[in-house]
């Protein structure tokens, strides 16, 4: 049963790192536009050269 | 969908290569905002944003495909019409809004709060249980409270945190000293991660904080389910009002906000506009269509010291007015106490859950109670009793409830969104199913308020070659429609010289070395006839009357229709003259009808059906019905209707049919049966439940089998209605 000792915090880190991915990703409105997030990625017009920020 | 697209988009076809791809920049403070109605594809996305860079002054745009529009930044001196103007010349329809209207739903604070919520509650129950399946499994002794401290470790913060809406809601229902379905949740929450929290220090065998963060996390997903239905409710209603972007122009050309008008200002109003705000007019001649204030369809003139409202269409010829009163103290405001009033009525409508939650808040304390006392007396063992009490409290626990009802409207909205209707109120879709009594208005309703030429087909070719001629050059909606009739009846027009528009009175031409005359009777001194009319006189001869009739709006019979197969009655009440509400209510098909309502008698009228035990659905458009639909039980206006009218209705229709009403009422009728099977499948899981509950026999478990189950059968249930016909 010692193997608990490293098993349960590595899975929670794991679950850890999963929410602040989630956290990460609603802070940078990637839910604000479900639809045209979609459908920007058929678009040709940034496959030469990426968009400049 | 994917395969109308391309022929539904002819622009996106055209569009050229990405060669000239411009670059962009993330927008950070869009300062117009634009809608687009009609984009749908990725072409349409980068289409929309190329073309919008290459307008001098724009910094950067992005569009937004689930909202449809597009926000830009650009420099002040950019105007937004132009914008709009350009995407509209290269085929996406484009349409200016009022940034300041939309502002509450650019950062959607809420539902992002939401779904963190959710994230945190999610993320904790799977961890709580992951290490209640090894205690379920058999963990015994140390390793069971080691893994029980852990529960508690993560379950305490992620309850605090995440649990938050229900525990401040529960608070403020206190506070009032009501009960809401919140309470109970509340209670059942915290008493099960305290007691769990002192089983652990005492190495208790039961914990129950997998139950309370699974409680947290189905409930929160109803939360969230209710709040996203009401938000895309609301951004649709703030993108209509915020189409009508108030604006005036004064008497030296400069264009104003309404809202900065003062009395002192002279407005002008061209032909074709909508009068800004209440005044007197000091220069022009012209007439007005009051048909949105009063229901009157026939044209009413305008000369110097004539009084008009905000809300009057202009028509023939350009006016100043003298602003007497603007924007708030507007006539459009006139009649806001009296919706107020009439809205406490409605306000005092009890939902389907919270009727449910008042049965059930105080059944399951008592329950609990019950449970706790009985155990005490029984055993002596206030520890075990107390046990006994959580586990009722846990599966009791209305988690089903909760999702019941959020569950059923958001599929029942979203069908009806669907069909072009928005549901701006949240218990409208319960009101609608009581409906038995519909009482429609007419003009703007069950018409378009477009007027049709009714004796056409008597006007010899002659006659029709010159009205022809005549209404070609004029805005005025007769003078339109009288244009429309001889184009489809193929007419050449007639060679005639020297037109003059007199405004207010008619149109003036030479033919033949004769004077024509197309206008007001009282202009040619013939007798006006009691219907929509306008009067031809060629020469010396007799006049000749054009009549009109209103056009029906599309879907008009067939709303009707289904109404009525659906057993209720249909009333017509307008404000307009007898002869015309007699036929559009022998058109459409409804038996009772009243003509020359006032805006008082149409409320008045809508009441004395409540009273006498009715439950009246309102469908109007007008600032005259705009008591009338806040007197009713539910409310539904067109878009079209103004944005007082709007604001007050329970539903609006998007499109410019009539025809989704009576699919909505079926739609509202098996939405709320839904609602109710939610509750009965509910209080059927807590029959079998709470016995064995009581009996002291539940452990965490069967209360985490039970609870899921449960959820799961009624959204499952709620989902049914997205297919059903």
């Amino acid at each position: 049963m010692n193997v608990l000792v490293f098993l349960i915090p590595i899975s929670l880190l794991l679950g850890g790192i999963g929410l602040a991915a989630f956290f990460w990703s609603i802070k940078s409105r990637q839910f604000d536009d479900p639809q045209g997030d979609a459908e920007r990625i058929l678009t040709t017009d940034y496959d030469d050269h990426p968009r400049e920020d | 969908m994917s395969d109308v697209q391309m022929s539904a988009c002819p622009a996106c076809l055209a569009a050229p290569a990405a060669k000239d791809a411009a670059q962009a920049r993330d927008v950070h403070k869009a300062s117009i905002v634009l809608s687009l109605p009609a984009i749908h594809c990725a072409a349409c996305i980068s289409g929309v944003e190329r073309a919008l860079l290459r307008q001098p002054g724009v910094r950067a745009a992005r569009v937004n495909l689930t909202l449809k529009r597009a926000q830009v930044e650009a420099g002040v001196d950019i105007n937004a019409q132009d914008l709009a103007d350009a995407l509209t010349q290269i085929g996406y329809e484009a349409y200016e809004l009022d940034a300041g209207a939309l502002a509450a739903t650019q950062t959607d604070r809420a539902g992002r709060a939401i779904l963190t919520r959710i994230a945190v509650s999610g993320f904790a129950m799977m961890n709580v249980m992951l290490l209640s399946v090894a205690v379920w499994s058999g963990a015994t002794d140390a390793t069971r409270d080691m893994f029980h401290w852990i529960s508690a470790a993560i379950a305490v913060p992620a309850i605090a945190y995440a649990a938050q809406p229900f525990f401040i809601s529960a608070w403020t229902a206190l506070r009032n000293r009501r009960l809401n379905m919140d309470v109970p949740i509340s209670l059942a929450i915290i008493l099960a991660a305290g007691m769990s929290i002192y089983e652990t220090s005492w190495s208790g065998s039961h914990v129950y904080f997998d139950a309370a963060l699974s409680l947290t996390f189905f409930l929160l997903a109803g939360r969230y389910l209710d709040y996203r239905t009401r938000s895309i409710a609301r951004s649709a209603a703030e993108e209509l009002a915020a189409l009508e972007v108030p604006r005036a122009t004064l008497a030296d050309g400069t264009i104003l906000p309404i809202g900065e008008l003062t009395t002192d200002h002279i407005v002008r109003v061209v032909p074709g506009a909508r009068v800004p705000v209440d005044g007197i007019v000091t220069e022009g001649a012209s007439e007005l269509d009051r048909a949105l204030l009063t229901g009157e369809t026939l044209p009413v003139e305008a000369a110097i010291g004539t009084l008009v409202s905000a809300g009057e269409v202009n028509l023939t010829g350009p006016l100043l007015v003298q602003v007497t009163a603007a924007g708030e103290d507007s006539s459009l405001h006139l009649l806001a106490d009296l919706v107020a009033m009439a809205e406490t009525s409605r306000n005092r409508y009890t939902s389907l859950a919270d009727r449910a939650a008042r049965i059930y808040a105080p059944l399951v304390h008592l329950l609990a109670l019950f449970a706790f006392t009985g155990w005490v007396i029984a055993t002596g063992d206030v520890r075990h009793a107390l046990n006994v009490a959580v586990a009722v409290l846990i599966i009791t626990c209305p988690c089903a409830l909760g999702l019941a009802v959020p569950a059923v409207t958001t599929a029942a909205s979203g069908r009806l969104f669907r069909a072009g209707m928005l549901i701006k109120s949240s218990t409208a879709l319960e009101r609608l199913a009581e409906v038995d009594t519909v009482v429609f208005d007419k003009t703007g309703t069950l018409t378009e308020g477009r007027p049709q030429p009714s004796n056409w087909d008597d006007i010899t070719p002659e006659v029709r070659a010159i009205v022809m001629a005549m209404a070609a050059g004029s805005a005025h909606p007769l003078s339109a429609s009288l244009y429309g009739a001889a184009q489809k009846s193929n007419c050449v027009p007639a060679d005639i010289s020297e037109v003059v528009e007199v405004p207010g009175q008619g149109i003036e031409a030479q033919w033949n070395g004769q004077r024509l005359r197309l206008g007001r009777a009282a202009w040619l001194g013939a007798d006006s006839l009691a219907q929509t009319a306008t009067y031809l006189q060629i020469g010396t001869a007799p006049v000749i009357a054009f009549t009109f009739v209103d056009h029906l709006r599309d879907g008009a019979e067939q709303a009707v229709k289904a109404l009525v197969a659906q057993g209720k009655d249909v009333v017509l009440l307008s404000g307009d003259a007898p002869a015309a509400v007699a036929d559009i209510a022998a058109r459409v098909g409804i038996d009772a009808w009243e003509a020359e309502c006032l805006p008082m008698g149409k409320a008045q009228r809508v009441k004395d059906l409540s009273r006498s035990g009715h439950k009246v659905l309102m469908v109007g458009d007008g600032l005259n019905d705009t008591a009338a639909l806040a007197a009713a039980h539910v409310s539904i206006s067109p878009a079209s209707a103004l944005e007082a009218t709007r604001v007050v209705s329970d539903i609006v229709l998007l499109g410019n049919s009539l025809a989704p009403i009576g699919v909505s009422t079926k739609v509202a009728v098996s939405a709320t049966r839904r609602i109710k099977e939610n509750f009965a499948i509910a209080a059927g899981y807590n029959m079998i439940a709470i016995p064995i509950a009581l009996a002291g026999f539940a452990t965490p478990l069967a209360a985490a089998l039970a609870m899921s189950a449960s959820s799961i059968t009624v959204s499952l249930n709620a989902l049914r209605l997205r297919g059903s016909k």
